[in-house]
């Protein structure tokens, strides 16, 4: 059967992606960001998971307003990586897992998540920067992927108790796969960030550390927030969190925290990364 | 500091991207999403009002885009992802963007963030 061996939640803004093109990874401003990675890198090398699930919010590449999913899962063979309209450098195409995809449908489903089903989807930064966070430099990337992604552009957005729920049908999804395949939830995204508005630039570090220890002990309090909430404490694009949430959901009620970092500012963000393993 | 717009709700300085606000904005953000194209970003600057013409932008959304006047294009329904989009073709990033809402200088608007982790 199939096994969650754990969850990373990362942000995703985009410099990253033009960071890591211009190897700045030593540059003092991006040295504190950079730094956090390396233990869970190390992780993921002993741990070898097959198969990594990227809960992540499409930016306006694959879906527009004329026809906007609250939630859409991806179950194509691989996934093009696209020109975003700002000068990020377009990496080759992602491998999926259609059979293991299928499989999450049918059971998301089953579970009344009623998912928009995508053979071809686009993926934007938002998918491909924690890919190649966690495993950038190797020429080929040793895990397939399952896109699994969430409407943040449009509100109404799906509520955080909605999102952690379906992490937790998620969870239960992945591990009724027959096959032994050993599965990494990423939750991408966040933390705090408005890039609009008079209040641009507007971030919330207290706030980030308290959901960053709540995520690991008690998500259920967080679940408990509004969108509303998330946007006044956190930002317009604060709510991203609710992709941490499904990570979260998808991992059992008890984890370890092997690893965490929190730094600001990352371009306009409170940049988080957390490693979690399910606890016995 | 904070001025609150007219299409502002209830957390100063902040417009939440709504039904109202995406029928409002919608040739806005449709003309921004097209510059996900390469092809659509240098037709853009071959002939702007052209352009704009073929998305029906209304007059605000027009002006906006002519003053290149973000939180104008805010008020006209403009997301601010696809917006990003249009602030791509001139090489400006989401700092340059957000020193401009907040009315203060690139450096300014950085060192704000830098402090906001202190």
């Amino acid at each position: 059967m199939a096994r969650i061996i754990g969850g990373i939640s990362t942000s995703h803004i985009p410099a990253i992606g033009n960071a890591i093109a211009n190897n700045l990874q030593q540059d003092p401003y991006w040295k504190p960001f950079f730094d956090g990675y390396p233990p869970v890198r190390k992780w993921l090398d002993e741990t070898r998971p097959d198969v990594a699930v990227v809960i992540y919010n499409d930016h306006g590449l694959n879906f527009f307003l004329n026809k906007l999913p609250t939630f859409a899962i991806g179950a194509a063979a691989e996934y093009q990586n696209a020109d975003e309209g700002w000068g990020l450098k377009t990496l080759p195409p992602f491998p999926g897992d259609p059979q293991f995809s299928w499989h999450l449908i049918e059971s998301l489903v089953q579970d009344e998540f009623d998912l928009t089903i995508c053979q071809e989807m686009t993926v934007d930064h938002g998918f491909v920067v924690p890919l190649q966070l966690l495993w950038g430099d190797r020429k080929k990337l040793p895990i397939r992927t399952v896109p699994l992604e969430v409407n943040t552009v449009q509100h109404p957005l799906p509520t955080p108790a909605r999102c952690y729920k379906l992490g937790k049908a998620l969870g239960k999804a992945i591990e009724s796969y027959p096959e032994d395949i050993k599965v990494v939830v990423l939750g991408t995204g966040g933390l705090s960030h408005q890039l609009d508005g008079r209040r641009a630039g507007f971030i919330n570090k207290k706030f980030d550390l308290m959901c960053m220890e709540k995520i690991v002990s008690d998500p259920e309090s967080l679940a408990r927030y509004s969108i509303h909430d998330l946007v006044e404490n956190a930002g317009t694009q604060g709510p991203e969190f609710i992709q941490w949430l499904i990570m979260r959901g998808a991992l059992t009620g008890n984890v370890r925290k092997v690893h965490s970092n929190y730094h600001i500012p990352i371009s306009n963000t409170g940049a988080g990364l957390l490693l979690l393993e399910n606890a016995a | 500091m904070a001025i609150v717009n007219a299409s502002d709700g209830d957390i100063p300085g902040t417009t939440i991207f709504d039904g109202r606000q995406s029928m409002k904005g919608y040739a806005l953000n449709h003309m921004c999403y097209s510059f996900n194209s390469a092809e659509n970003r240098a037709a853009f600057l071959r002939d702007e009002d052209a352009y704009c013409a073929k998305f029906r932008l209304n007059p605000a959304q027009r002006e906006a885009i002519r003053k290149r006047n973000v939180l104008d294009m805010i008020a006209a329904g403009g997301n601010i992802y696809y917006l990003a989009k249009f602030a791509g073709i001139f090489g400006l990033g989401v700092q340059d963007v957000g020193a401009q809402q907040t009315g203060m200088t690139v450096e300014g608007f950085k060192a704000r963030l830098v402090a906001a982790g202190k």
